[in-house]
């Protein structure tokens, strides 16, 4: 494990400093003492499309949620974007302000319309202008292929559009770093596809992402290195190609050959 | 293979049934049902003709008819009357702004507007009111109309203005009853009838609203203190008779408030002890609205950068209060009701100058008739909310779910 980091640091096509710095990161849900993650490790680089796979209950979404301070933890560090994942809350605003994130639920606010959906963090947090905000919306409906349904509720929509609306407000922040929590796994299976190809586009169009999915062709084409979760920790980091192929832990073997 | 699509069909259509049709199904359709028929027809019978006979042949009607004034402005003084017609003016025209902004159809009245003004008319004309009241409620009707007509031209992007205009009206009302400014100040010893359960009713729910959200929000604090608090103001008003609130507020509140507040009046206090009463209960109201927002709406307003005030006010307020307007107004009915109560501390609003007409030694005796009317004063009133609040609710529920 530590040795995937090191050589993917001394690789030179990838920019130096990575984008997500987790060192060690330890949390207990308060609730019911439960220690969910154990001492979790992990370098996003820029641009560089990260995929985590792993059992339910694995602790995926417990990780990656704080990433943008969605969830607390209790030992270790996180550093997004060069800032520091503290307390102050100062830090917590400017992180989230780099940081979108995409639901498995959508969680799509069902009292405005697509447009005040995406349009709502831009000018409330950003501060631009109603009429700058709208047009960036639109260009990213249009991108997303919702630009029509832009008057309507989320309520009117499938599900498949609803997400690729949730998509559209996330990058409407214009976000460094994209988190996504197993954003098809709601979907009925005709709409996976139409949500997945944006993500695809949008993982060509260089943004750092990190996802939690269980679509192996996604994984397999898009990611440039998969993670597998297991029990708090992380078991494997390949490419995907020794991912799928050739997986080292016996661990990601049994997980693979559950999923395929 | 190519299989033919069966061709769509339309829907059944269902048959309307005649009237006979109607009767034998849902009247006559079993013996029992025939005899329970006829047993409720004839109750019905009996009490509607019972109660026609005593409205229009016992009933002694001048005890109203002789005393309008006092129901509705009570002793207020008429060379100040202008002042209240003045204020309803104010309102109808922006009633009549908001109604016509919130109708979306061409038709320029529907038919239950056309029954309202044929009501209003008829009761301009009807009533045994003096001239000038008359000229002044045709100028009403003909403001409230020109707001109509001018609320159904202005653009929907107005519609934040609204409430606004709501709140410049309230402060402009109060200044039009109370005088100072330039106006001659009135004392609220003849504040009184209707117009003071007017007053007191809308100022405790505009008050008590803000206060309830906040006490809700404090139930949900993250903050220890600020929790324990609220809730305790919130489990020890609700344990605690509204009367019993109100002599508080009367004899208790000048204890503790600061000296220049001391003689604070009586009305005020009134309005003290509603406001403190009733923001209690639609605490709770709000907070059963805070509980059915998912988690997950507020998660992602954080996720977007917002912080804590705006995903409150922009993301998770608005849909608790939407999901329990009912409860709202239920709570806003109620307390307008309660407004009675205020006679037994002798603030003569409506019911108070029931009271006080019913001592007078000719009228001695007519309790039914005094009481019907204001009955239907205050069923007015909350009937005319529970449907704004239907209005409201059917409004906001436009494409979504
Ligand atoms: N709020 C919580 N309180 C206590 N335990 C939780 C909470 N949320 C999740 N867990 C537990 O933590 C574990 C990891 O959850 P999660 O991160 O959602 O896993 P995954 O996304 O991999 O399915 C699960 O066993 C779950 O039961
Ligand atoms: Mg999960």
């Amino acid at each position: 494990m530590t040795q995937q980091t090191i050589t993917t640091e001394t690789d030179a096509s990838l920019p130096q400093k990575p984008a997500i710095i987790a060192e060690n990161v330890h949390k207990w849900y308060a609730s019911n003492k439960f220690h969910v993650l154990r001492g979790v490790s992990l370098n996003v680089y820029r641009g560089e499309v990260v995929v985590i796979m792993g059992p339910s209950g694995s602790g995926k979404s417990t990780f990656i949620r704080t990433f943008n301070a969605l969830e607390e933890y209790q030992q270790g560090r996180i550093e997004i974007d060069g800032i520091e994942l503290s307390h102050d809350l100062r830090n917590i605003d400017a992180i989230r302000k780099e940081v979108g994130m995409v639901f498995q639920q959508f969680n799509l606010f069902p009292h405005l319309t697509v447009l005040d959906n995406v349009t709502l963090a831009p000018i409330w947090v950003r501060r631009w202008a109603k009429k700058r905000a709208e047009e960036v919306a639109m260009q990213l409906l249009e991108k997303v292929g919702i630009l029509e349904q832009a008057r309507k509720y989320p309520g009117q929509l499938s599900g498949g559009q609803q997400q690729r609306v949730a998509i559209a407000r996330a990058l409407a922040m214009q976000p460094k770093i994209m988190l996504f929590d197993e954003p098809t796994s709601a979907l009925d299976p005709e709409m996976v596809r139409e949500v997945l190809d944006v993500m695809r586009s949008l993982a060509q169009s260089g943004i750092t992402m990190v996802v939690v999915t269980h679509e192996v062709g996604f994984a397999r084409e898009v990611a440039d290195r998969i993670v597998l979760m297991d029990g708090g920790v992380i078991v494997e980091e390949a490419t995907p190609q020794e991912f799928f192929q050739n997986p080292k832990e016996e661990r990601t073997q049994k997980f693979l050959s559950q999923i395929l | 293979m190519q299989t033919e699509l069966p061709p769509p069909v339309a829907p059944p259509i269902s048959r309307a049934s005649s009237p006979w049709e109607w009767m034998r199904v849902n009247l006559f359709s079993t013996w029992y049902n025939i005899i329970l028929t006829i047993v409720c027809v004839v109750i019905i019978v009996v009490g509607i003709s019972n109660l026609l006979r005593w409205v229009f042949d016992i009933a002694q009607w001048n005890v109203v008819v002789t005393n309008l004034q006092l129901f509705f402005v009570g002793r207020f003084p008429p060379e100040l009357y202008w002042r209240v017609w003045l204020s309803l003016g104010v309102l109808a025209c922006l009633a009549g702004i908001a109604w016509g902004f919130s109708r979306t159809d061409a038709r320029w009245l529907s038919h239950s507007t056309l029954i309202a003004l044929g009501v209003i008319v008829a009761a301009v004309i009807l009533l045994p009111i003096p001239l000038s009241s008359r000229l002044w409620l045709v100028t009403i009707a003909l403001v409230a109309t020109i707001g109509y007509a001018a609320g159904r031209q202005l653009p929907p992007n107005l519609s934040s203005w609204l409430p606004v205009m709501w709140g410049v009206a309230f402060l402009l009302v109060w200044w039009l009853i109370k005088g100072g400014l330039g106006l001659a100040p009135t004392p609220t010893t003849v504040w009184s009838g209707l117009l003071l359960t007017l007053l007191t009713a809308t100022t405790s729910i505009i008050l008590s609203f803000p206060l309830g959200v906040l006490l809700a929000l404090g139930r949900q604090s993250p903050l220890p203190v600020v929790r324990g608090l609220s809730t305790l103001y919130i489990e020890v008003i609700r344990g605690l008779p509204l009367i019993g609130i109100l002599f508080l507020a009367q004899v208790m509140l000048p204890l503790f408030l600061p000296p220049w507040f001391r003689d604070l009046d009586r009305v005020l206090r009134a309005i003290a002890g509603l406001v403190l009463f009733s923001a209690a209960y639609l605490a709770e109201n709000v907070r059963g609205g805070l509980q059915a927002v998912p988690r997950g709406q507020a998660e992602a307003a954080k996720a977007l950068g917002l912080g804590a005030p705006l995903t409150v006010s922009l993301i998770v307020l608005p849909q608790a209060l939407k999901a329990v307007i009912p409860a709202i107004v239920g709570q806003f009915i109620s307390l307008f009701k309660d407004t009675s109560l205020l006679a037994l501390f002798g603030l003569l609003e409506l019911t108070g100058i029931a009271r006080s007409i019913l001592a007078q030694p000719e009228f001695i005796g007519r309790y039914a008739e005094v009481y019907l009317f204001i009955g239907l004063i205050y069923w007015i009133f909350c009937y005319g909310m529970s449907q704004a609040s239907r209005n409201l609710e059917r409004k906001l529920n436009v494409g979504q779910r």
